[in-house]
């Protein structure tokens, strides 16, 4: 029973995941006086992607064809990881946070390689931009997790949770400095403004969006999907660490009712925020990207003296 | 029994080292004797360390060589079994791969049986080194191990940069030798004997235990190659055969790891929690430069050695959190910090011997190691491509992979800092932690750019255009033996921290702190509440989830591939040259990490017709140097020509001199005598 309703989660947060993106679209538009299409047009993108033949390289190995489908399990891998509207369900006790930032890695490193697979500058340049990013995204990210998980004293997502549940409500420096690193590590690796721009194709700036120039048909359908699908992740991963209350913490149908909701509510206050945020601020350059990743790491070590100097029992 | 395998391990490697001695001297001998026995070796080898492993219980013999007075003590327990195992997977991998290897890269009888000898001194060396009971056999096995590969470095001496290079391993070597010698004879001075009973039960003061302590992380870190003192992996490693840089790299820098634990965690009488932190630090020195380096080298194999400065750096690192829980009364948590780490040196073993089988793979049928003229294999050599790729993801440390439990172990250790009182201590393991996550993400950095520009893209070079796979089947066997071995340990790790676990046993006298929750499936080495990760259920998960998605995205028959040239921009003319390179690859990494290296880099740019815009030449240079060279060797390299030469006055090259200096050595030795 308890695994099917992880099952069923992670379904639902898969097939959700555009509707976030679609969402938040429609909240930039807002801000910028344009238009904005229907929250469902992702889904019509994708819809569409599938049923178009793709082109491939005729440099291209296997590892190209290969490398959207790894992306993608790995993404809802890490889907069935994150606790999303119920808690303690046996897929999280399967992998904790440090295998969800493994799954992330593992995602990476195939977007990388098939950027590199076709021998175009493009695709070159995505991945090399892409993993120094990502090293550097990477300690501020676990950084800022270190300090959740200290505090909770495991590294499994639900007991952290649960303990942030139990507790109540306490402001925690520790707590606010690692929200901010994480909300600056989460802009910059699901590639938004600041530090990269998913609407852009301009050959200086872009660096997700380089690596899967060669893609096209399904298999550029399943890289959107899972990039959508990371964005929900970190969304679902700040809203439930932090502000965890309305999660469901029994199996039933009116708690997991509820928690759909609250998640749901939640989400849509980040993607506001985030809209806000991204509609007041320019991307910056390349190169000044590490003094923002700095800055984020900067906040996840103040985020872990601060609980080790201020909140520990000893 | 299990000590005479142990024992037929040895004999079984100076035999075949004797064998291809026998073969040059009488072709009638089988040239293939040889690798039959080395892989005999190997699989006593395995077969002793697992048989230790699994009815712990320490051995204890005694040899009558040596000097009359001083017989061999040999003694055999976990640890040193859990290194047999170690050396035993690789030498039985090796000994597939050798064959056609060797047969290749040397065609004269002679090299042969030199390389073959030597091969067989340097592992039996290192297995002497493991069974070693006493200062005086752990010291003649240590270089025999230490000469016999120096002789392997120097096998292609035709090449003088080979010959400096060799000289250099031989000069730390030795260097460290005496380190290691300087060690066991200041605790020996406190102890009656140099037995490692002996030595245990040494009353030695606390200021003496850590001079020994430091004396001891010098002369095994020289071998290991922590920075700084790691200069010499890079210049050895690349020149030697690579079935011996995979020995090399992959085991003879663990056997040095042993004599640190060894000498750190067993025969000084007690740890301090201070060493730990020198430990900590320098491993995190050594993991961070390590990987830097590495992601700059365009040669493969120096690549492949500074990546073991990295892996070497993470093992001493978490080996420095085990001991701050052991000098802290948590020896639960060293148990799990010394599993942690004794797991990724295995890890280590496997992949790295991987990774330098595999560049051997490449310099076989491309005569190529330069990253930078190489590209488009996967299509070209798919096996090797494959087996490569499975090292790459270990070393990066991606979940389903071994690298990455180790990995993980190594962060839950750091995680439980909490337990730990001093306030200094608790801050300084979670930032070591995060520079441990920085390393591994810079490794998959490192990685990406090793497996893309060899294996992927359009080839940079007519050598690799013309590559072709490799037709030897021992030659696949070996490497693909240890990508399955990686695999297996990534998805069934319990299967041998069952078996590391004993080590800490006998070590620690403590084992980790919940031994039930270590069960087949699930990994949580402190408890189930605080951490697991069920690497089964993940693949199965895996599985599910992309069978899915490719039977939904195949149904439709219309949407089948379609091949097309690459778009060029419209511009027509795609060159090879266009792909990125590895100075562009890591360019960004360069520049944020700037103050890391020693950066010379030139653009000279050639004008057409006097004008500044319009450019006929473009040329760029990149030189990167090690600070290390430049900051330490340098001056030392200085220091010892100028005292040379001050000693050289004395040299008149006048006999009456000379004569008046034995006049003067006699008579103050009539002095001493006279005393």
């Amino acid at each position: 029973m308890n695994w099917l309703i992880a099952i069923l989660q992670t379904a639902l947060f898969v097939a959700l995941a555009p509707l976030l993106a679609g969402f938040m679209k429609f909240c930039k538009c807002r801000l910028q006086n344009r238009r904005a299409p229907s929250f469902f047009q992702p889904y019509r993108d994708l819809l569409k992607l599938t049923r178009k033949q793709p082109v491939i390289s005729e440099d291209a190995s296997w590892l190209f064809c290969a490398a959207p489908y790894i992306i993608f399990t790995a993404m809802v891998l890490a889907a069935s990881v994150v606790p999303f509207i119920a808690v303690d369900l046996p897929t999280s006790a399967e992998a904790d946070v440090i295998v969800l930032v493994g799954f992330f890695a593992f995602a990476r490193f195939f977007l990388a390689l098939a950027g590199l697979d076709i021998g175009t500058a493009f695709g070159g340049m995505g991945s090399s931009r892409e993993m120094t990013i990502s090293s550097l995204a990477e300690p501020a990210m676990l950084m800022a997790v270190f300090t959740l998980t200290m505090t909770a004293s495991t590294t499994n997502l639900s007991g952290a949770i649960e303990h942030v549940l139990g507790e109540g409500l306490i402001l925690r420096p520790s707590f606010v400095f690692a929200l901010f690193a994480l909300l600056l590590v989460a802009v910059a690796e699901t590639g938004r403004i600041p530090v990269d721009n998913p609407t852009t194709h301009l050959e200086l700036t872009m660096i997700h969006e380089a690596m899967i120039l060669e893609y096209s048909g399904r298999h550029l359908a399943l890289i959107e999907w899972a990039s959508q699908l990371k964005f929900m992740l970190y969304g679902v991963l700040i809203a439930n660490i932090f502000f965890p209350w309305g999660i469901a913490e029994n199996f039933g149908l009116s708690a997991l009712g509820y928690g759909l909701l609250v998640i749901a509510g939640k989400l849509i206050f980040l993607c506001i925020f985030l809209a806000f945020a991204e509609t007041a601020v320019a991307k910056m350059r390349l190169f000044r990207v590490q003094e923002y990743l700095g800055f984020a790491y900067l906040l996840g070590l103040l985020g872990m003296l601060s609980h080790i100097i201020l909140e520990s029992t000893r | 029994m299990i000590l005479f395998l142990a024992y037929g391990a040895i004999l079984l490697s100076f035999a075949s080292g004797g064998a291809a001695i026998a073969h040059s001297c009488e072709p009638k001998v089988n040239k293939q004797l040889v690798f039959w026995l080395l892989g005999a070796s190997g699989l006593s080898a395995i077969f002793a360390g697992l048989g230790e492993l699994i009815y712990p219980e320490i051995r204890l013999d005694t040899l009558s060589l040596g000097l009359p007075w001083i017989p061999w003590h040999v003694h055999f327990d976990s640890l040193s079994a859990f290194f047999y195992l170690i050396i035993g997977i690789a030498v039985f991998a090796v000994s597939f791969y050798a064959p056609h290897y060797t047969h290749h890269e040397q065609k004269e009888p002679q090299g042969f049986a030199v390389l073959s000898l030597f091969t067989g001194l340097f592992i039996a060396g290192m297995m002497l080194v493991l069974l070693a009971d006493d200062a005086f056999m752990f010291m003649i096995a240590w270089e025999l191990m230490s000469v016999a590969s120096y002789f392997l470095v120097a096998f292609q001496h035709e090449n003088a940069a080979n010959r400096r290079a060799a000289f250099l391993y031989l000069l730390m070597a030795e260097v460290g030798a005496l380190l290691i010698i300087l060690a066991f004879g200041v605790v020996a001075s406190f102890a009656d004997g140099f037995t490692f009973d002996a030595l245990r039960a040494s009353s030695i003061p606390t200021s003496w235990m850590s001079i020994a302590f430091v004396l001891a992380l010098m002369g095994f870190g020289m071998k290991a190659g922590l920075v700084p003192i790691h200069v010499w992996l890079p210049e050895a490693h690349p020149v030697a055969p690579s079935h011996i840089s995979a020995l090399m790299s992959g085991v003879m820098l663990k056997v040095a790891l042993y004599g640190l634990i060894r000498f750190c965690f067993d025969l000084l009488p007690e740890v301090h929690w201070e060493w730990g932190v020198v430990l900590l630090i320098v491993g995190t020195i050594s993991a961070l430069g390590g990987i830097l380096y590495a992601m700059m080298q365009q040669n493969l194999k120096r690549l492949l050695a500074y990546s073991s400065v990295e892996n070497i750096g993470i093992i001493v690192m978490v080996l420095g959190l085990s001991m701050i829980f052991l000098a802290n009364d948590h020896k639960e948590l060293a148990a799990l910090g010394l599993l942690a780490a004794l797991f990724h040196a295995f890890n280590h073993a496997l992949f790295k011997n991987l990774l330098f089988l595999g560049a051997g793979m490449i310099h076989h049928q491309t005569h190529e190691l330069n990253i930078d003229m190489l590209g488009g294999l996967i299509k070209r050599m798919p096996k090797t491509s494959f087996i490569f790729l499975i090292g790459c993801m270990s070393i990066s440390s991606l979940p389903l992979f071994n690298g990455f439990v180790s990995e993980w172990l190594a962060f839950q250790t750091a995680l439980q800092v909490d337990v730990l009182d001093n306030g200094v201590l608790r801050s300084l393991i979670p930032v070591s932690a995060a520079a441990l996550a920085l390393t591994a993400a810079l490794a998959a950095a490192c990685f990406v750019k090793v497996f893309g520009l060899i294996f992927l893209g359009v080839p940079r070079s007519r050598h690799a255009e013309k590559a072709k796979e490799i037709d030897n089947k021992g030659m696949l066997a070996a490497p693909a033996m240890l990508a399955g071995l990686c695999f297996f340990f990534g998805i069934f790790p319990s299967s041998i921290l069952h078996l590391i676990d004993n080590v800490s046993k006998q070590l620690l006298g403590s084992t980790l702190p919940q031994k039930d929750v270590l069960s087949f499936l699930t990994l949580a080495p402190v408890s189930p509440e605080q951490a697991s990760y069920t690497a089964p259920l993940i693949l199965i998960g895996a599985l599910i989830a992309a069978g899915v998605s490719f039977w939904i995205l195949h149904r439709n028959s219309e949407t089948t591939m379609r091949i097309a040239p690459t778009w060029d921009c419209g511009f027509g003319g795609l060159t090879p040259r266009m792909q990125y390179t590895s100075s562009a690859f890591t360019m960004p990494l360069r520049r944020i990490f700037a103050t890391a290296f020693l950066l010379d880099e030139k653009v000279e740019k050639t004008m057409r017709e006097n004008t500044k815009l319009n450019v006929a030449d473009v040329r760029y240079s990149l030189v990167i140097q090690d600070h290390c060279w430049v900051r330490v060797y340098q001056p030392i390299e200085r220091g010892v020509n100028r005292v040379a030469k001050q000693v050289g006055r004395i040299q008149t090259g006048n006999i009456r001199t000379y004569l008046g200096y034995s006049l003067a050595t006699l008579i103050l030795l009539l002095w001493v005598v006279s005393l």
